[in-house]
């Protein structure tokens, strides 16, 4: 055994410093290699180590899809729901159990497609989620289909000449609901999209971070962009950081500049905090709030 | 365990049965409605939307009724009674998260207040014409359970009952009043909490590395771990092991599923509420169930007046269906005759049962009102030939 063998082989007996946060008994995962996926999930465990979140307080949702299994794989009470429904499902949990931290961690296609009138309602009425939106421009479970992200004239394989629709600018959409944070990294910002969800994480209200993630096997494919490496170093090179652009600017071009920062944090109050300021307003010492664990009847 | 006063409105009341069943939800422990207005089920959530502040409940109107049942599906996970109102066609829309919450084995109730169909047919007007949908709506094969009250009293007490099977069975129950029932006032006495028997949320005692969210131990229906107790489990619409997570496998779908619809079927007996009239010796058995049920009684009487023996079966449990009460019956009757406000749906179900032994007949009603007695009668007369 040559020494670099050996040495490598030690490397890889020493735990990823992620594993508690995961379902190591479903490693490997399903991603293809060099997707943008896996760094965006690495990113949010170490933000969850790092702000000392209550694990066990913590829940996780995903919808269906590529990002979708996501819950999946991460050690928390993990919910895999329905195609577009992580958010009311996620918005179930929160309510049913107040104490919770929820996260949504779903796909560009089942959040802003099939789920998109779920997004724009959780945002308005300010629910107090963290939505993690990796944004890939494709559907990629399905096969590299056209999906509300994909940029004019970006092929997928139900658009083979190019996509002709004008996609969701997705900060934009989130922001003009009523989004209480809105940022934008690509999957290979490690530093900033940690920091990013860290910060996501303290705040209250609807949440939302877009991450733009190569899908090597499909979108890359069908659009001759390289390997997924490539094009995550592509993404990265061709960002632009503009913390507080206006959302309605950051539209994303097919292979265009990408401007990535953040571009909404405010301190607003959530939906419960507002449901509870006007029942105490309205209601008096008549209102009995749900308690923090829950409606549950205890025995 | 007995109710929670907080949801309790004890005494006599004059309600119609929207009201009641909002009452018999609050009185079961429900906690949490997500919901979207429709006619005519809406009472049901305006009624508990200004009660649930009071008691620690949660009222949300969600943006449609896929998001209402995805919620309801969410909050049930946090071990809080959870409920969805509404009518056909916001009940099209529940099928997928009904499906959901028959896969991740989630208690909870879909109350549906039926009106007239397809589409959206009669918004204000009765029907009966959801309840094979009520069991087959959702793609796959589950099982589930579906109860149908005649009156608001029943409106009231079997919204318990369904809140009880949904925790017993881990199950969505349908709960499936018409439109008459919904909007019929009658009196409703609503006993003390301390007389109201309610199931809990059987919550494992195991610790966090023991615990499987779908082992079952003899018992077909397993243990509950609800979010944020540190059990840090997994749980999937897709085909599952033991542990929760995702197996694509024929050999883990016959287990997964099979069970599903074992721990229905095993304890049908159990489950299934019948009310049974002057069965022994009658050549002819009614069968019909919510405000067809009531109406029915009278066309029984008018047939009656001509010598013909009738019996009477009032299905308070819709599914899982009273197979083996069916089958023993036919051997023994000359027909069954079956009035409901659709075009014959558990017609179906009862000539299946009974097997060409029995003769069975169908009286439809398309739906706008109910059937003139008098049709009824003729049936039943019919029939006896
Ligand atoms: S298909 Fe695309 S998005 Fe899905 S895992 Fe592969 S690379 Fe990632």
């Amino acid at each position: 055994m040559s020494v670099a063998t050996k040495e490598r082989m030690e490397v890889i007996e020493e735990e990823h410093p992620v594993a508690p946060f995961l379902r190591m008994d479903r490693i490997p995962h399903i991603w293809c290699s060099t997707c943008g996926i896996g760094t965006a999930v690495k990113c949010y465990a170490t933000a969850l180590e790092e702000s000392g979140v209550d694990l066990d307080k913590a829940a996780i949702v995903s919808g269906i899809g590529c990002t979708g299994r996501v819950a999946g794989y991460m050690k928390l009470d993990a919910f895999h729901s329905t195609h577009g429904r992580a958010i009311p499902f996620a918005t179930g949990l929160k309510l049913g159990r107040p104490e919770l931290l929820v996260t949504v961690f779903s796909g560009d296609g089942d959040l802003s497609g099939i789920g998109g009138n779920h997004f724009i309602h959780a945002a308005r009425r300010r629910m107090d989620l963290l939505v993690i939106l990796v944004n890939n421009f494709i559907y990629g479970m399905t096969g590299g289909q056209n999906a509300p992200t994909t940029p004019l004239t970006a092929k997928s394989s139900t658009m083979p000449f190019g996509n002709y629709e004008p996609p969701f600018n997705l900060p934009h959409l989130a922001a003009s609901c009523g989004a209480t944070y809105v940022a934008r990294w690509t999957s290979l910002h490690i530093r900033r999209l940690t920091k990013a969800f860290k910060e996501a994480i303290d705040r209250k209200g609807f949440r939302f971070i877009e991450v733009i993630a190569p899908c090597s096997t499909l979108y890359a494919r069908l659009n001759r962009l390289g390997t997924g490496f490539d094009l995550m170093q592509f993404y990265h090179h061709s960002t632009e950081i503009q913390h507080g652009a206006d959302p309605a600017e950051v539209d994303i071009g097919f292979q265009d500049k990408i401007i990535c920062g953040k571009f909404v944090d405010e301190d607003k109050p959530m939906m419960l905090d507002l449901m509870h300021e006007h029942y105490k307003k309205t209601l008096g010492d008549k209102y009995v709030p749900m308690p923090p664990e829950g409606g549950w009847l205890h025995e | 365990m007995k109710a929670d006063p907080a949801g309790v409105l004890a005494g006599a009341h004059y309600l119609d049965g929207d009201f009641a069943c909002g009452e018999g939800a609050m009185a079961a422990g429900c906690r949490f409605v997500g919901g979207y207005p429709i006619t005519p089920s809406t009472e049901v959530v305006e009624r508990m939307s200004r009660r649930f502040p009071m008691m620690g409940g949660i009222f949300i109107q969600m943006e449609d009724e896929l998001a209402s049942m995805a919620a309801v599906v969410g909050a049930s996970w946090t071990g809080t009674k959870s409920m969805t109102v509404t009518s056909g066609p916001g009940f099209s829309l529940m099928m997928e998260n009904i499906g959901l919450g028959a896969m991740m084995e989630t208690p909870c109730v879909v109350v549906n207040v039926q009106r007239g169909g397809p589409s959206t047919g009669l918004p204000t007007m009765v029907g009966q014409a959801d309840v094979m949908q009520a069991r087959w709506g959702s793609h796959g094969d589950y099982e589930l359970i579906a109860l149908s009250p005649q009156s608001p009293q029943e409106a009231f007490d079997l919204t318990i009952t369904a809140f009880n099977l949904s925790e017993i069975y881990r199950v969505p129950v349908m709960f499936m009043l018409d439109e008459c029932v919904g909007h019929m006032t009658e009196k409703v006495v609503i006993p003390k909490a301390e007389d109201i028997e309610i199931v809990p949320r059987r919550l494992t005692k195991k610790p966090p590395g023991e615990f499987f969210p779908y082992r079952v131990n003899g018992n077909s229906v397993p243990e509950f771990a609800r979010a944020g107790d540190g059990y840090r489990f997994h749980t999937t619409g897709l085909t599952h092991d033991e542990r929760g997570y995702p197996v694509m496998s024929a050999d883990c779908q016959e287990v997964c599923v099979k069970r599903l619809l074992d721990k229905i079927n095993d304890n049908a007996d159990d489950i299934i509420m019948l009310e049974e009239e002057d069965i022994d010796g009658a050549d002819v058995v009614v069968i019909a169930f919510g405000i067809t049920a009531r109406v029915a009684r009278m066309g029984i009487e008018l047939a009656a007046k001509k010598g013909i023996k009738i019996g009477f079966i009032r299905m308070i449990t819709l599914w899982p269906f009273p197979e083996k009460r069916i089958r023993e019956l036919a051997g023994k009757i000359k027909a069954f005759v079956v009035p409901e406000i659709n075009y014959g749906q558990m017609v179906l179900e009862v000539e299946r049962c009974a097997g060409g032994k029995a003769a069975t007949v169908s009286v439809p009603h398309g739906g706008g009102g109910v059937h003139d007695p008098d049709v009824i009668r003729d049936a039943i007369v019919g029939a006896a030939k």
